[in-house]
């Protein structure tokens, strides 16, 4: 007989392990599932994770990793800082669209106007805007006890509303021809999120994540509203009991969040993406969200794991277009992923023991 | 006369323990028999065993002369052994009939079985109405439904799991006497418990257990109380000595405060006043779920109460925090120590963090010392004697006993000048307890105003220099504990403050 019983205390090693182990598992039941597909599931697998590193095609898609990564690791990020306190911003997504209009808004209302400020002030804009959307279910929730995983994933779809009006109204570009979307951003140097240096796909969002990573790494290990976040996770009670007010808490959590997740957005749009259209927003808010789980919601776990999921979105559109792979299947290879990480979570507080079992 | 239980080298170890080792004991029929010793002495692993829920490793056990090996608590009580738990299983929104119809294998038609219980509650003593809803009931009465549901089946042998724990003096009394009757009857019962006073006055026998082995047996009535828990101890007691002293200034004021719980099936406070003055220990006694965990978090901070309502030398806490209030000197230590007082996954340094952060001076300019921190765990450990291999272990990998320690030596190590403590001692061993006790009267002694809340009787008589009982949210106005008996205190405890009840 087969049964789990509780560890004394949470098992570090098995903390590490799991994520590879959830790893490994995907690949096995990703395999199972694209050969049910009809598909090769070695050649898949391989197209997924090793094509876009070290395949004909490498020198373009390396360069894609950063692009695709920065912003999931920068929302991950925030949302980590959230989930390690039990609060839950599922509204990533909303905060990354409100941030990318902001930041567009605020540069396309200088345009042509070429000046150096014109970019720092878009990037100011584009973190109010995402912090001011995660405040409606902050404040929701601190006066009136609402559930934030609720307001923030409905305000998803009222972003992507806002986002649709923008692209056919007050940011459509005058010289579009009448077809949806703002300008592209890319032809305006001033507000242009160029690479750094070409080529390598190091932007300025880029960057921004590396802050963002240092930062948190040392708000959660040496800082005490760090501290704070974690132990409210770990038992509210006794963070209430050492001084912790929970309300001041989720502002700041959920503030943060929406902060990162603007900023991602507002890289974004001045940068890879170029312009604000109807279907700018491509699930790096809802992402993110498995990303900070793979990353063991730990700021170096996440550059990791951000890395780790840009490859299977990168390797998934890769497999999409030469093997014939249906998009539903690349999302659920990578749910499972995110399925396996949790429940294998189970291993670091239980073990699992063969043999008889017995009441004590 | 053959006995009615008898076992020979029982014998059950755990991965890394040895919970019984060897034990060999006799029941009578008819006889009240106690299980004496301190956590982790292995008197519930002995009484699993015997009802049938944890298998022997080595050992045999005989019932009525024959083998008796019972798989499961079915058997068990089958064989007639029935098992009084100390946590209830009971549904709150079922009836007591219902309760126990739902325990019983073929339960017989609902007026039947109201009958009989009305029956067995009138034969016993035990007062209890088949009909009313478990949730309105006194953790006494719902004690008798558990009592009720085992005497229903006949049993022989009757194990009692630390009974009174829950109960008033009165209430008490009252199972004593149903316990009585019982063994008058030829019921045999094992009674588990650590208070020496209620065995000296209820048992025929004593078997008792240090480390898994039988260290003693005795005849309660003729051995001091001391002496019992010496054996169970293994060493000389200490007991705690109040250094003489004169209460100082009024450190906290607490003036009409009432709040109401912010739980549901919490107890809300009812105008309480009381002052503690430097140097003295104020007791607080009364059972379970009469406002004691509301009253911590109001004098810790975590509740907000009203302006005025609690005062420390003179000036309002209303407005202050928890953390504000340790920068003054207010500390506290709950009852809950998993979850509450410490966080059951983070290192007991981290604990150390929790609570020590503004007074230890671990915390610059909002930069955590780590270093400081851990060398303030590992006094906490030494100087309270906390059994751990470090700092760095999770509180939870600590016994009950030891992370208490810890969790006492956390405040009282950090200097308080008012410290309020619930159930200091709840769950510790002896050796543990007394510990616990002198820390608090040498905190006392030093010139803290200490707030004891405590379910344990002796406990506060033995520590406090005034006594006060909380019942539904009311407290009673303190005593000098000096000259108090239990009628008294028994009185305090059911409500009636003053003593107008006294001439009814």
């Amino acid at each position: 007989m087969i049964r789990i019983e509780a560890r004394p205390q949470p098992s570090a090693v098995m903390a590490y392990a799991t994520p590879v182990l959830a790893v490994v598992l995907t690949m096995i039941f990703g395999g199972i599932l694209f050969a049910v597909l009809g598909k090769d599931p070695l050649q898949a697998i391989a197209t997924i994770f090793w094509e876009p590193i070290f395949g004909e095609f490498a020198f373009f898609y390396r360069p894609q990793l950063l692009i695709k990564g920065a912003p999931l690791v920068l929302i991950a990020i925030g949302l980590a800082l959230g989930f390690r306190a039990g609060i839950w911003n599922i509204g990533a997504e909303g905060q990354y669209i409100v941030g990318a209009i902001c930041g567009a808004g605020a540069g396309l209302a200088f345009f042509p106007t070429e000046s150096v400020l014109i970019f720092p002030f878009m990037v100011l804009a584009g973190a109010l805007g995402g912090w001011a959307w995660a405040m409606i279910p902050a404040v929701l929730k601190v006066k009136f006890g609402t559930n934030e995983i609720l307001v923030s994933l409905m305000l998803v779809y009222v972003a992507e509303q806002l986002l649709a009006s923008m692209s056919l109204g007050l940011l459509k570009n005058p010289e579009g021809f009448g077809f949806p979307g703002s300008r592209n951003l890319q032809q305006y140097p001033s507000a242009h999120n160029a690479e750094i240096i070409a080529g390598t796909g190091m932007h300025w969002g880029v960057v921004a994540a590396l802050i963002a990573v240092i930062f948190a790494y040392v708000l959660l290990t040496r800082h005490r509203l760090g501290f704070a976040i974690r132990v409210t996770g770990e038992a509210p009670r006794a963070a209430k009991f050492g001084g912790v007010n929970p309300g001041r808490l989720v502002l700041f959590c959920l503030g943060m969040s929406g902060l990162l997740a603007g900023l991602a957005g507002m890289f974004e749009v001045a940068g890879p993406s170029g312009q604000i259209s109807i279907d700018f927003n491509v699930g790096y808010g809802f992402t993110a969200i498995i990303v900070a789980f793979l990353g063991r919601l730990n700021p170096l776990g996440i550059v990791a794991a951000g890395l780790l999921m840009a490859l299977t979105y990168i390797g998934g559109d890769i497999a999409q277009s030469q093997l014939g792979l249906p998009a539903a299947a690349i999302q659920v290879f990578q749910g499972m992923l995110l399925f396996f990480l949790l429940a294998l979570d189970v291993l670091t507080n239980y073990r699992v023991r063969v043999g008889r079992a017995e009441v004590a | 006369m053959t006995p009615l239980l008898s076992l020979t080298g029982l014998t059950k170890a755990y991965p890394g323990v040895v919970a019984n080792d060897d034990v060999s004991l006799s029941i009578a029929p008819g006889e009240i028999h106690a299980l004496l010793g301190e956590n982790g002495a292995g008197k519930s692993t002995l009484v699993k065993m015997i009802y049938g829920l944890v298998k022997p490793d080595a050992g045999q056990m005989q019932m009525n002369g024959g083998d008796f090996a019972p798989t499961d608590p079915r058997m068990a009580r089958a064989a007639g052994v029935g098992m009084v738990f100390q946590h209830f299983s009971l549904f709150d929104a079922l009836s007591v009939a219902e309760n126990i119809a739902l325990g019983m294998e073929t339960p017989p038609p609902m007026r039947t079985l109201a009958a009989r219980i009305r029956e067995v509650s009138e034969t016993y003593g035990l007062p209890l109405s088949p009909d009313r809803v478990v949730g309105d009931l006194s953790a006494g009465e719902r004690q008798r439904v558990e009592i009720i549901r085992c005497l229903l089946q006949d049993p022989k042998l009757l194990i009692m799991d630390e009974p009174t724990s829950v109960l008033t003096p009165q209430e008490v009394e009252i199972l004593f006497e149903t316990l009585r009757k019982l063994s008058a009857e030829g019921t045999a019962i094992l009674y588990i418990s650590h208070k020496l006073e209620e065995i000296r006055a209820l048992c025929d026998v004593a078997t008792i257990l240090r480390g898994g082995k039988v260290v003693g047996d005795c005849v309660p009535r003729d051995t001091s109380a001391r002496a019992m828990a010496e054996m169970m101890v293994g060493s000389t007691l200490a007991t705690p000595k109040a250094a003489a002293h004169d209460a100082g200034e009024v450190l906290l004021s607490v003036t009409g405060l009432s709040v109401a719980s912010p739980s549901a099936f919490g107890m809300s406070l009812r105008g309480i006043s009381f002052d503690v003055r430097a140097g003295e220990v104020l007791g607080i006694g009364g059972v379970a779920g009469n406002g004691q965990d509301e009253l911590l978090a109001v004098l810790s901070g975590e509740l907000p109460c009203g302006v005025g309502m609690v005062q420390f030398k003179g000036s309002d806490l209303a407005k202050n925090g928890p953390e504000a209030r340790r920068g003054l000197g207010v500390l506290a230590a709950p009852e809950e120590r998993l979850g509450h007082a410490a966080a059951p996954n983070m290192s007991l340094t981290e604990n150390a963090m929790l609570t020590g952060a503004a007074r230890e001076g671990l915390v610059r300019r909002g930069m955590l010392n780590w270093t400081k921190t851990r060398d303030f765990a590992e006094r906490i450990i030494a100087g309270f004697d906390v059994r751990t291999p470090g700092p760095d272990n999770a509180a939870r990998s600590l016994s009950g006993g030891n992370l208490q320690k810890f969790v006492i030596g956390r405040e009282v190590l950090q200097r308080p000048e008012v410290l309020v403590v619930n159930q200091p001692t709840w769950g510790v061993d002896a050796a543990a307890a007394a510990a616990i006790r002198q820390a608090l009267l040498d905190l006392a002694a030093d010139g803290s105003a200490v707030v004891a809340i405590s379910q344990d009787l002796d406990e506060l008589m033995e520590i406090s220099d005034r006594f006060a009982a909380l019942n539904e949210g009311r407290l009673s106005d303190p005593r000098p504990t000096v000259g108090l008996d239990v009628e008294q205190i028994g009185l305090m405890l059911g409500g009636a403050h003053g003593m107008e009840v006294a001439h009814v």
